[in-house]
């Protein structure tokens, strides 16, 4: 959300120039350099391809009665208004996949954001290790999916190494198998694999908090717990709101954890998330109007909640 | 901001910590000592357990046994899915992505930064908004679109077409060219130079220790991607190595004899080359870049 509303300043810098008039001969149609159209060209065709024409038809099937047919044939799509999503949410296994995503965010979601804080806090203060530091904490993040999942496959499992190293403590049926802990370990999953990325947004903000701010702090006697919450916390507020619309979003399209780790959202749906659900019953079971309808729903809540973070957790002024 | 004045800073933090401590200093060593082993154990234990003979998840299969070595595992994986065909996919998947990247990306970027024309406030709005857009609403129209009207799957355009040119890296290369002295070009062109002159001699040169983040954040995008290749791609002469990786856990790792060893020999081959490219490029990658970027 941040991203758009700083976006919008550059644009509006772009036409006072256009007003103002500049050399007339000079502004064509087209702007002072039409050349930057031609070298947009491609982009832009791009852009309206692949996301804003998908876009708008993502919002059609989901209205219309649309199934899959040969290439080229005629059939009739009409209008359904809204059945595909009362169609969607009549059944149980896609409403359970919803409460899914939101046991998945309740975990991730504030875990990410104090971990990748309190990380790269740490991480900017220090000076020996630093790069190797640094590539510990960003390997996860490049690294794919499908291959640390084997890993955490491996580790997981009912004998692996995580439940030998509990002993009496680990829970039974495992962790993966388990109803109970399949989706929070999911959560705790991907946690790990992109603290990373967050750590790098934290270390980028705190880079732009005052000095001066930690010397007054200082002076005043608040110690480093102190000024972490009064300095540090306030300081990278802005890379806190981005960071929970970030990884609200990334937790919304979680697809390939769900299919690997739990074998296709099992334990009995316990770990299904809305687009595993839009995979199987999309592409699956071949009713791609349905999968759009949850596909609607999805990105509308997340919009829902990602301006409540921006409401509450954004700058007041 | 430089990397040297990001180490001067952390400089002058630590000497203004001298204050701090010693208590604080030991507890924060801790902290980034135990991230570092959560954050690389897993990696250490893949290599170990991709050379087990039998898998061994007790404690002591953690560490190298030489009794317990082997690289059958990988001669495994390698029948049942075809490395080599995997990561040859997977380079064609992701050389195609850096390609349309780094040709219209940076075209874009340097007309977003340097040029003034009509539909530029807009056309950086759509760069941003774009990465807003979650794939799952695409994923239904996508596979309509490509693999049904267009009769691209099984193909590798059709898996190349939706990350073509990556948006965050157009917004990228905005953000370095934007920092270019706007003189220099003026009397560049002033002496008649071409724009495309103008950016392949003045712009290219100046920025290229930034395109190696660009190069990056790019390659890992197709190299790692699974959901869209699965969907598109159901012969697995043309699979990525991600997708045959992911079918051999969910469909034949049950059937085979030592499955765990198996699959991470694979998941080291998928991971590898990732992980030296960002090793080898490390100290290019600096937080900055990327947070101006996504900050727009």
């Amino acid at each position: 959300m941040t991203a758009i509303r700083t976006g919008g300043r550059p644009a509006r810098a772009g036409t006072p120039g256009k007003k103002r008039g500049g050399p007339r001969r000079k502004v064509g149609l087209l702007g002072r350099n039409p050349l930057g159209l031609l070298f947009s060209a491609p982009y832009l065709v791009f852009v309206l391809l692949v996301f804003a024409y998908p876009l708008v038809y993502a919002f059609w099937i989901a209205f219309h009665d649309f199934f899959f047919a040969a290439p080229g044939a005629q059939v009739d799509r009409p209008f359904v208004g809204l059945d595909n999503f009362v169609a969607a949410f009549s059944d149980p296994a896609v409403i359970r996949s919803f409460g899914n995503v939101g046991i998945f965010l309740l975990i991730n979601v504030p875990l990410t954001v104090v971990l990748a804080l309190v990380l790269a806090t740490a991480l900017n203060k220090v000076v020996r290790f630093r790069g190797f530091l640094r590539v510990s904490y960003y390997v996860p993040y490049v690294t794919a999916s499908v291959a640390v999942v084997g890993v955490w496959l491996f580790l997981f499992s009912g004998s692996g190494l995580v439940n030998q190293l509990l002993g009496p403590l680990a829970p039974d049926p495992s962790w993966l198998i388990s109803e109970t802990w399949a989706m929070p370990t999911i959560a705790i999953f991907v946690t790990w694999k992109q603290l990373g990325f967050y750590i790098l947004l934290y270390l980028a903000a705190l880079q732009n908090v005052p000095k001066e701010l930690y010397e007054s702090a200082s002076t005043d006697g608040a110690g480093a717990i102190r000024s972490f919450f009064s300095v540090t916390v306030p300081g990278v507020r802005p890379a806190t709101v981005l960071v929970l619309l970030v990884s609200t979003v990334t937790g919304a399209n979680l697809f390939t954890e769900p299919y690997l780790l739990t074998g296709g959202g099992g334990p009995n749906g316990a770990s299904a998330s809305p687009v595993l659900i839009m995979y199987q019953k999309g592409l699956q079971q071949g009713q791609p109007d349905i999968a759009s309808a949850i596909g609607v729903v999805l990105v509308l809540l997340v919009l829902i909640i990602a301006f409540l973070q921006n409401r509450f957790a954004g700058e007041r002024d | 901001m430089s990397r040297k004045s990001e180490r001067r800073m952390t400089r002058a933090a630590t000497l203004s910590d001298t204050k701090m401590s010693r208590g604080q200093t030991v507890l924060r060593g801790v902290v980034l000592g135990l991230g570092a082993l959560v954050f690389l154990f897993p990696f250490y234990y893949m290599v170990i357990g991709s050379l087990q003979t039998k898998p061994d998840p007790t404690v002591a299969g953690a560490f190298p046994n030489p009794a317990n070595l082997t690289f059958d595992n990988y001669v495994a994986i390698d029948e049942r899915i075809n490395l080599w065909t995997g990561l040859v996919n997977s380079g064609i998947f992701t050389a195609g992505v850096l390609l349309g990247t780094l040709v219209f990306g940076m075209l874009a970027g340097y007309a977003l930064a340097q040029l003034q024309w009509r539909g530029r406030g807009v056309t950086f709005a759509l760069a941003l908004l774009v990465q807003v857009v979650p794939f799952q609403l695409l994923m239904i129209p996508l596979y309509v679109l490509i693999a049904r009207d267009y009769g691209l799957s099984d193909n590798y355009v059709g898996m190349i077409l939706p990350y073509f040119i990556n948006s965050a890296a157009v917004v990228i290369f905005r953000q370095y060219f934007l920092q270019l002295p706007k003189e220099l070009f003026e009397a560049a062109r002033i002496d008649g130079a071409s724009e495309l002159a103008l950016l392949w001699r003045i712009a290219i040169p100046l920025v290229r220790p930034a395109l190696i983040t660009v190069v990056l954040l790019t390659f890992i995008g197709p190299w790692n991607e699974f959901l869209w290749p699965f969907l598109i791609t159901k012969d697995a002469a043309l699979q990525p190595l991600a997708v045959s990786l992911a079918n051999y856990i969910s469909n034949v790792a049950a059937s085979a004899a030592n499955p765990f060893g198996a699959t991470l020999a694979g998941a080291v081959v998928l991971a590898a080359p990732v992980v030296v490219l960002f090793i080898i490029v490390q100290r290019y990658f600096i937080s900055t870049d990327i947070g101006s970027s996504v900050k727009g």
